[in-house]
This record gives structure tokens, C-alpha cells and sequence, in this order.
């Protein structure tokens, strides 16, 4: 397959509509607005349906009715939009529904900023709706991280029948780099025997849905929904590591911070530092094992982030107290320069060599 | 001997967690006896809401969706543009639709979507105790209206049929109660045709049901469809609002 170029925000519908996504809803915010521009024009020639939904919660709700109905279907908004996706979500996750939602994040809290952040860490992966739920988070650090992921997604949405965050900061939408679509013509979409469309009067009705009044079926239901989480947690892990074995410190970075800290790593390479590199893929389930890799003698973690510090806590759950862990962020809008991220390095190092 | 009465295929077996003298259960008798003649049953997913309702879901005897509070108009259109030549009906209450939903029920109808509505109004919140809906009358108690609403600071009840109306999506839109079986005939038939304009796809199609809430307006059953009478329908007249001419 050939090489195209493509922004992020293109590249993550074209990935979508490969993996055979027809339906789409949402809502203008930047800087996602190429993402429903672009469904509105390419859908209908594949037989789907755009629908610019009167806001976000709408959106999220359409999603829940196309998934209920059997479809693969995705929706994208950016920070204060998807924090208005939350029930929805929330709903999904309990009624154990398949879908993708991209959130290419920006600055906040509140209306914030337009430009790119990593602020919704905590969001997506401690679950921003209300209940014990969890969604597969995954971040891209490149274009065509991003269409791999997002493909992935929606298989892994049918197959867990839970939704899918594809979580990307601001940069990872607007960036152009050449990308390559993996042939799936012989792929089949998953039946799905559990959704509504129509009995046809041959068989039972199907129910969508996420109630149970009843304490101990509630708590049942929660039990098989944690089962299911604990086997995403056992195959859902993806990480990229590297020099864990030899180095004097860490970085743990995602997305395109995660770059960032690979210019970094080189210039302080140079100058005779060894520094690793974690760079969680999933955020939820989160790489936990990985952090095990770094060898003892380590001086510590440094989490970089494009926020004021919430993977942070993840980092600090995987090293257990077995090393400090450190942190350095801009936020805003503002990305770490690889002069930063090197002078902090250097600075938990102890100085100049 | 001759079957006068029957329980339609249109519900299930279950037996329904309604309060006595509930007009509900007679709402989804009509909706179900409806589907079961227009014989498109088994060609239907339901959507029920957040209130008294929420559990249709087990007595519609169809593929049915339980929406989050008064999500249900999105979550239809979800389901109808996926399956176009299915018939998607929503059922919601006032609360439901006029309060938390009114975003998602006025642009349903804009857009037209090819869904059926029907609109319960008791003119309260029935399954978290009776606290004021939007169409809770003036001086009406609440049990968070508790002196009686009152025009100047909780406004004055909403008409969403006549809102509706003015929708050019909505095609169909008709008000109705069940308090008398001459009344819950007309019902019906207004059920019917505004299923019809769904399915010849003609847009979007509201029913309108005054309904009783004995429980929580704290009156027998008997005394609650009296109150509705004469209470409700003065201030929410019956009639049709919006009807293409072919169903007339
Ligand atoms: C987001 C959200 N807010 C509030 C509630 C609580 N709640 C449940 S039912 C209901 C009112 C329902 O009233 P109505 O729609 O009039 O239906 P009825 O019970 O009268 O038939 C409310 C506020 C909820 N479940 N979800
Ligand atoms: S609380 Fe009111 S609306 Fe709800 S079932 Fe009882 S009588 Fe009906
Ligand atoms: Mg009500």
C-alpha cells in the first residue's frame, strides 16, 4: 500500500471509515473541527451518515443508539466536549456498548485554550462519568500510531463490547506526516446477535440497557464488568521502551510529549547521560510491569507531560516507592522544549558533566 | 364464549411495578395494541427513558434501548439512522422531555427524524416522588413547589405540543388523554397515525398524553382523573396541532 500525506485529524476518520465505521455524530470544537468536516463529506459516499448533533451529550447518545443497533460508530469532540460525553460514555461502558471516541485534547480547566494539552489524562483513564467503568484509553504519538489505534480500536470495541478512547493532544490532530492504510478487504465485521434490529419475529427481544434496580443484580453485573476489565488488563497492555536495563534515569511520556522527550534523550545521550524511556501506548490498562524493567541502581522517573502532572500518579503506582519520581510540565498550551526536558534531567542528575 | 378482552402480544408477560389506578399502563396497552395492528412489532426497537417508565423496556414486547434522562430523542435517531426501514418510538415522560431532554426532543423534530414520540405528562416527577415538573399547573404542590408553583418564580407550564408544532420537522403532533374511554379511544388513534407518518416517512411525530400520577398528587385513582379533567385539559386543550393532510 502506498504512502499518503495526511493530518492527524483526516487520517483518524479515513482509519475510521477502513475499519469500516458508517456512522458518525458530533459537535464543532477546536481543534478537532477537520474530523466532522471531514465525515460530513466522505460518509455518504460510503453509504453512512453524518449528523452535526445539537451538542455534545446529544452526540454521545446518538452513539449509544447506533451501537445499540448493531453499527460501528465513533464520535470526537475535544476537552470541554467530551467532558460533556460523560454520561454517555457512562452509559455505554454499563450497557456494554462498542464505539470509538477521539478527544483531541486542549487547555483547561473550563473554556481553557484552543491549543494542544494533555489535560484529560485523568479523564479518560479514571473514568469521567459516574460508576466503576473503564475504557481501553489508547495515545498516539504519530499519525500513524494513530490510524493503527484507531483501526485497533474499533475491533477491540466489538470484541470487549466497551468503548474505545483514542486519546490525542491537540498536536497529533493538526500534524501532516505520510501514513500507510493496511489492506483489510478480507476482514468481516463481528455479528452482533445482542443488538436491537427488529425481532423479526424470530427471536426474543434484545435490550440495551444499563439499570439494575435490584442490589444483587446490580453488584453481579459490576462483577462481570471488573472480569472483563482484568482481561483487558492482561492483553490490552502496549508500550514502547527503551534502555530501561542501563539507565541513570527514566522518562515517562505519551503522545507527543512522548517525541519530545526522545530529542532529549538523544542530546543527553551525546553529552554521556543514558536515559531511558517509557512510553505507555495504553493508558488504561496502564503499563504497570514495565516500570519492573528499570534497573536498580535508576536515580529515579521523570513523568513529562503537557499538563501539571496526572500520569504522575500511575508512575508512582508502578514504581511503589522503589525510586523517586519527578516531574516536569508545561501547560496551557505551552509543549516541554527538548532544552527544558534536558536541563531537568540534568538538574535531577546533579549538574553538568 | 367469545374473547371481549385480550392481552395484546404487543407486551410481555411481565407484570408491570405501576401504582393502582396508574394511566401508564394503559398508555403502553395503546402503544403495544398499535404495533400489533399496524403489524410492525417484530420491525421496531422502543427507546424508554429515566422516570416511572424506565422499565418499558421489559413490558414492550420489541428490541428495546433504555436511554440516560431525557436522552431518548438521540439515542432513536442513533438507532433509526442505522436501521431506516425500522419503526423507533421513544416513550418519555415530562420530566424526561420537557426538562432535561427539551434540547434533544426540539432537535429531533428539526431535523426531522423519521421517530414516533410519546410524550407522558402527569404533570410531575413521578418516580422521585413528586417534585415539580415543567408542566406542573400554577398552585399545583410539589414536593419542591411546596406553596403551589407560582408564575413568578417558576414560570408558567410549558406547552411542548404547541412548541413542537411550530417545528417545520415535526409533521405529526397531536394532544390526547386517557381519562375517559371515549378519550383513550381518540387516543388511540392518534397513536396510530402518528406511527403512520414514521412509517411513510414523512418525519418526525409527537403524541401527547395526559396522564394521572395518584400516588404522588396524593389522590385516589378515581379522584385523579377527575383532577385531570378538570385541571389539565383546560390549561393543555386536546386536539391535533400538526397533521400531514394524507393521515388525516
Ligand atoms: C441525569 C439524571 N438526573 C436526574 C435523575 C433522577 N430522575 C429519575 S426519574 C426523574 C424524573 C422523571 O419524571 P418524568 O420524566 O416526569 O417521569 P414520570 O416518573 O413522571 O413518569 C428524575 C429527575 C436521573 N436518573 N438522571
Ligand atoms: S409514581 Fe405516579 S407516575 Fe409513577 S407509577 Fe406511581 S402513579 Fe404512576
Ligand atoms: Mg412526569
Amino acid at each position: 500500500m502506498e504512502k499518503v500525506l495526511m493530518k492527524g485529524n483526516e487520517a483518524v476518520c479515513a482509519a475510521a471509515i477502513a475499519a469500516g465505521c458508517k456512522y458518525f455524530f458530533g459537535y464543532p470544537i477546536t481543534p478537532q473541527n477537520e474530523i466532522p468536516e471531514y465525515m460530513a463529506r466522505e460518509l455518504p459516499k460510503v453509504g453512512g451518515t453524518f449528523i452535526q448533533a445539537e451538542s455534545e451529550v446529544a452526540a454521545i447518545n446518538m452513539v449509544y443508539g447506533a451501537a445499540g443497533a448493531g453499527a460501528r460508530v465513533m464520535t470526537s469532540s475535544s476537552s470541554p466536549g467530551v467532558a460533556l460525553k460523560q454520561e454517555g460514555i457512562s452509559y455505554c461502558a454499563g450497557a456494554e456498548l462498542p464505539a470509538v471516541i477521539v478527544n483531541m485534547m486542549r487547555g483547561g480547566p473550563g473554556l481553557g485554550s484552543i491549543q494542544p494539552s494533555q489535560t484529560d489524562y485523568f479523564q479518560a483513564t479514571r473514568g469521567g462519568g459516574n460508576g466503576d467503568y473503564k475504557t481501553l484509553v489508547l495515545a498516539p504519538a504519530d499519525v500513524q500510531e494513530l490510524v493503527d489505534l484507531t483501526i485497533e480500536g474499533f475491533d477491540k470495541a466489538d470484541y470487549y463490547r466497551n468503548p474505545v478512547m483514542i486519546l490525542g493532544d491537540g498536536f497529533i490532530g493538526q500534524m501532516m506526516e505520510p501514513v500507510v492504510f493496511k489492506d483489510r478487504s478480507d476482514v468481516e465485521l463481528p455479528e452482533k446477535p445482542w443488538a436491537t434490529s427488529g425481532t423479526k419475529g424470530e427471536r426474543k427481544p434484545n435490550i440495551i440497557n444499563s439499570l439494575y434496580l435490584g442490589a444483587e443484580e446490580l453488584e453481579e453485573h459490576n462483577i462481570h464488568l471488573q472480569a472483563k476489565y482484568a482481561e483487558m488488563a492482561k492483553n490490552e497492555v502496549k508500550v514502547e521502551s527503551f534502555g530501561l536495563e542501563d539507565a541513570e534515569l527514566v522518562i515517562a511520556a505519551y503522545g507527543t510529549t512522548s517525541r519530545i522527550c526522545k530529542t532529549a534523550i538523544s542530546k543527553l545521550e551525546k553529552e554521556g547521560y543514558k536515559v531511558g524511556l517509557i512510553r505507555p501506548i495504553s493508558l488504561w490498562p496502564y503499563p504497570f510491569n514495565e516500570f519492573e524493567k528499570i534497573n536498580d541502581d535508576c536515580k529515579g522517573v521523570l513523568t513529562v507531560e503537557m499538563n501539571t502532572g496526572q500520569m504522575t500518579d500511575d508512575v508512582q503506582i508502578a514504581l511503589n516507592g522503589r525510586m523517586p519520581s519527578y516531574f516536569y510540565g508545561r501547560t496551557g498550551g505551552m509543549a516541554p522544549t527538548p532544552e527544558e526536558i534536558v536541563n531537568k534531567v540534568k538538574e535531577i542528575l546533579g549538574g553538568d558533566r | 364464549m367469545t374473547v371481549v378482552f385480550e392481552r395484546t402480544t404487543g407486551l410481555t408477560e411481565v407484570e408491570t411495578h405501576y401504582c393502582p389506578g396508574c394511566t401508564h399502563g394503559i398508555i403502553h396497552r395503546l402503544v403495544a395494541e398499535v404495533l400489533v395492528e399496524l403489524d410492525i412489532l417484530d420491525d421496531t426497537i422502543g427507546v424508554c427513558p429515566v422516570g416511572c417508565s424506565v422499565l418499558a423496556y421489559k413490558y414492550f414486547n420489541c428490541d428495546m434501548q433504555q436511554a440516560a434522562h431525557g436522552r431518548a430523542p438521540a439515542v432513536a435517531t442513533g438507532a433509526k439512522r442505522v436501521h431506516p426501514d425500522k419503526f423507533v418510538f421513544t416513550y418519555q415522560g415530562d420530566g424526561d422531555l420537557a426538562s432535561i431532554g427539551t434540547a434533544e426532543i426540539v432537535h429531533a423534530a428539526h431535523r426531522g427524524e423519521k421517530i414516533s414520540t410519546i410524550f407522558v405528562n402527569n404533570a410531575i416527577y413521578g418516580m422521585t416522588g413528586g417534585q415539580m415538573a415543567p408542566t406542573t399547573l400554577i398552585g399545583q404542590k410539589a414536593t419542591t413547589a411546596p406553596y403551589g408553583r407560582d408564575e413568578e418564580t417558576m414560570g408558567m407550564p410549558l406547552r411542548m405540543s404547541e412548541m413542537l408544532a411550530t417545528i417545520d420537522g415535526a409533521k405529526f403532533v397531536e394532544r390526547v388523554s386517557v381519562d375517559t374511554p371515549a378519550n383513550i379511544r381518540k387516543a388511540k388513534r392518534a397513536i396510530k397515525k402518528c406511527f403512520q407518518v414514521q412509517l411513510e416517512g414523512k418525519g418526525f411525530g409527537i403524541v401527547e398524553v395526559l396522564s394521572t400520577c395518584p400516588t404522588n398528587w396524593g389522590l385516589t385513582p378515581v379522584e385523579s382523573l377527575k383532577w385531570l379533567k378538570e385541571n389539565m385539559i383546560p390549561y393543555y386543550p386536546l386536539g391535533n396541532f400538526k397533521s400531514p393532510e394524507e393521515v388525516e
